[in-house]
């Protein structure tokens, strides 16, 4: 146990939990509007290895970033013109997202495997960096972690204080009152489904283009899955959404470093731990059932027509 | 303007010719996709979904064909039970892993007995081990109201890891020179599911899914649980009233689909895999999602969609084989294929207007 320092352990807790925080709270924001988006796992994985590519082309990590997110973007248009126009059942089409996410992506990098990213330097904050034991663990990231950071105080603030934000989570709490206010619920709903997917996007490169960084097929293992879990942990709330991505790096990080440390335990067993805890997790939160039903958004999967 | 208007009932002809519809979408579009790649399209068509039949090698590829659709029919017939009634187990990957290790863990306990009863004995465990697996995400569902989509794909990830630590632990081969991988079942007769009949691919497997697809039909049409099920998706208010116990449903459905899918896979490590290895399983839990849904969740719909699926199986292959085609695209067929189908459902449910709204 004496090979892990906690320092290092912190510090990396941040960057492990990245992917996971972009992509939860892009799909907390879908949730909100009503729309239960299961093809997380399809669309970040599409980010990752249009980010990938499009970096290691271009050499620029930052295009790279961009073009995950319009990958994501992409995929997560083909979902809303589903779900939304030709109103589909969501999760089946969720599902098939991630499906079609995944050979996509394995198809446009089969020529990339085994290449390294080019690298994303780290911004440490001027002066707040330099405190001791907290500047190293908080202040000395890439800056898509800052971003990330941001992300969930932005979407905060915009559900709670602006008019956007009020209209987005009428339209998910009830559709056909938003409707008959004569806000536009497919629009909206467009748009949330458009912000996950890039979100999730984003939160697929930092995988491929920082955390690893490589390219491999089926690198993100589950993590849009984990995100789904974590959004319902968070009670449709971001700055819980950032509690959990970050108790979820934390325990990620921690069973790495184990199995680093040459731990007596079975690297496998480590390996699953992360998926029986976020089981657990799910466990605890949804057993409260007048909680659970409380807060998540009660027009969520349902599809909307106006026709009746 | 285009608008669309809800039919009052789904559309019978629509509903029967969506899949065809989107097999040929698919058809059109993977076209395009293999001319991006730099291929002809009508060659590459040709040879995923027309040679395997009736092309030069077609002998050896029909039997392939049964021994790839067995496991997707038998996974499918499970889970459709559950979609239908809105229970969505998406975890068949991780309970066919467990059915496999758990039906071979036990036969290879009786190494080297030649008994007759070893192999019903190992399908037997093939079928608790599927369903125990099922149970986590049921009695979480039933007992805490936890999301059995989560829990189930979870435990995939669970069952994975599983499986990589047996196939270099416990169920490892003691006269493998340290390799990881159980015992080849060839090797090993009482437990080996053998062709029954090799040039048609017809093993066990293949047996036990016509079965399903059977016993499916005959719940569905003629039995009390198949009504429920029913019931229950087409109308779950209307089955509370009729006194659907939901807690029996869900256990029902999910631990159905888990035996199944661990059928399927204990079948395949004891027959056609041969071993127990880290990655034996492939893929087939997540696209016998695709061949429910293509098969309308109907048991005969089921048994075209999976011979369908099979096909684009070994049709990959063979481009992959013959055209260099890249393995990936195979995948992104079958996934273009989920969409087209649920994108030409619409027409199913939706009526088609054009012209301005008269007024209300």
């Amino acid at each position: 146990m004496g090979a892990i320092d906690p320092l290092v352990l912190l510090a990396s807790l941040m960057v492990a939990s990245t992917p996971i925080l972009l992509a939860a709270i892009g799909e907390m924001v879908v949730e909100k509007a009503g729309v239960l988006n299961l093809g997380v796992e399809g669309m970040m994985i599409t980010g990752a290895v249009c980010g990938f590519v499009i970096a290691v082309n271009t050499g620029s990590p930052t295009i790279g970033f961009v073009a995950a997110a319009a990958g994501g973007a992409g995929l997560s248009v083909l979902f809303a013109l589903l779900t939304q126009y030709l109103l589909s059942n969501q999760v089946a089409t969720g599902l098939a997202l991630t499906l079609f996410g995944l050979g996509l992506s394995a198809l446009i990098g089969q020529g990339y495997v085994g290449i390294k990213a080019p690298a994303t330097g780290d911004l440490p904050i001027p002066l707040l960096a330099d405190i001791p034991i907290l500047g190293r663990i908080l202040f000395q990231h890439d800056l898509m972690v800052y971003l990330s950071i941001a992300l969930i105080a932005g979407v905060w603030a915009t559900l709670k204080y602006t008019r956007f934000g009020l209209i987005l989570r009428a339209v998910g709490e009830n559709h056909d009152a938003a409707h008959a206010l004569g806000y536009k619920v497919v629009h909206i709903r467009f748009l949330a489904i458009l912000f996950g997917g890039a979100c999730a996007g984003l939160g697929g490169a930092y995988i491929s283009l920082i955390r690893v960084p490589q390219w491999t097929e089926g690198m993100t293992a589950g993590a849009g899955w984990i995100a789904l879990a974590i959004v319902v942990f968070a009670s449709w709330k971001p700055w819980r959404v950032l509690i959990g991505a970050y108790l979820f790096g934390g325990i990620t990080v921690l069973q790495l470093n184990l199995q680093a440390a040459g731990l007596k335990i079975p690297v496998e067993y480590l390996s699953m731990s992360p998926y029986l805890i976020t089981i657990l997790v799910l466990v605890i939160i949804s057993a409260d059932r007048s909680r659970a039903a409380l807060n998540a958004p009660a027009s969520l999967g349902r599809s909307f027509h106006t026709s009746h | 303007m285009i608008r669309l208007e809800k039919r009052p009932e789904p559309s019978k002809a629509w509903s029967a010719a969506a899949p065809v519809l989107a097999v040929v979408a698919t058809m059109i579009a993977g076209g395009l996709l293999f001319a991006s790649l730099g291929q002809d399209p009508f060659v590459a068509i040709r040879t995923i979904f027309w040679d395997p039949i009736f092309g030069e090698f077609a002998f050896y590829y029909r039997g392939q064909l049964l021994v790839k659709a067995g496991p997707l029919i038998l996974i499918a017939i499970g889970l459709s039970l559950g979609f239908r009634a809105g229970i969505w187990n998406i975890g068949a990957e991780g309970q066919y892993i467990v059915g496999a290790i758990v039906g071979a863990g036990a036969g290879l306990a009786f190494f080297p007995s030649e008994s007759f009863l070893i192999f019903p004995f190992v399908i037997l465990c093939g079928a608790i081990g599927g369903g125990l697996w099922a149970l986590i995400p049921a009695i979480l569902k039933t007992r805490f109201n936890t999301n059995e989509i989560l829990v189930s794909l979870m435990l995939v990830y669970v069952a994975e890891a599983m499986l990589a630590s047996v196939s270099s632990g416990l169920l490892r081969n003691p006269d493998g020179q340290g390799f990881p991988g159980s015992r080849n079942f060839r090797d090993f007769p009482a437990a080996h599911n053998d062709y029954i009949i090799e040039s048609a691919g017809i093993h066990w497997g293949v047996l036990a899914a016509f079965g399903a697809v059977i016993l499916a039909y005959v719940l569905l049409t003629r039995h009390i649980l198949g009504f429920q099920v029913r019931l229950t998706g087409e109308a779950p208010r209307a089955a509370r009233f009729a006194g659907v116990n939901p807690t029996r449903l869900v256990v029902f459905c999910l631990v159905t689909s888990g035996a199944l899918a661990g059928l399927a896979g204990m079948f395949e490590v004891t027959g056609p895999a041969g071993q127990i290895s880290i990655d034996f399983n492939s893929g087939y839990g997540f696209t016998a999602i695709i061949v429910a849904f293509l098969g309308r969740l109907h048991p005969i719909g089921i048994l075209l969609a999976g011979l369908l699926m099979a096909l684009t199986y070994i049709g990959g292959e063979a481009a992959q084989a013959t055209l260099g085609l890249p393995g990936a695209a195979i995948q992104l067929l079958q996934g273009m294929l989920l969409f087209f189908l649920l994108a030409v459902d619409v027409f199913a449910n939706f009526r088609i207007r054009f012209g301005t709204r008269e007024a209300a």
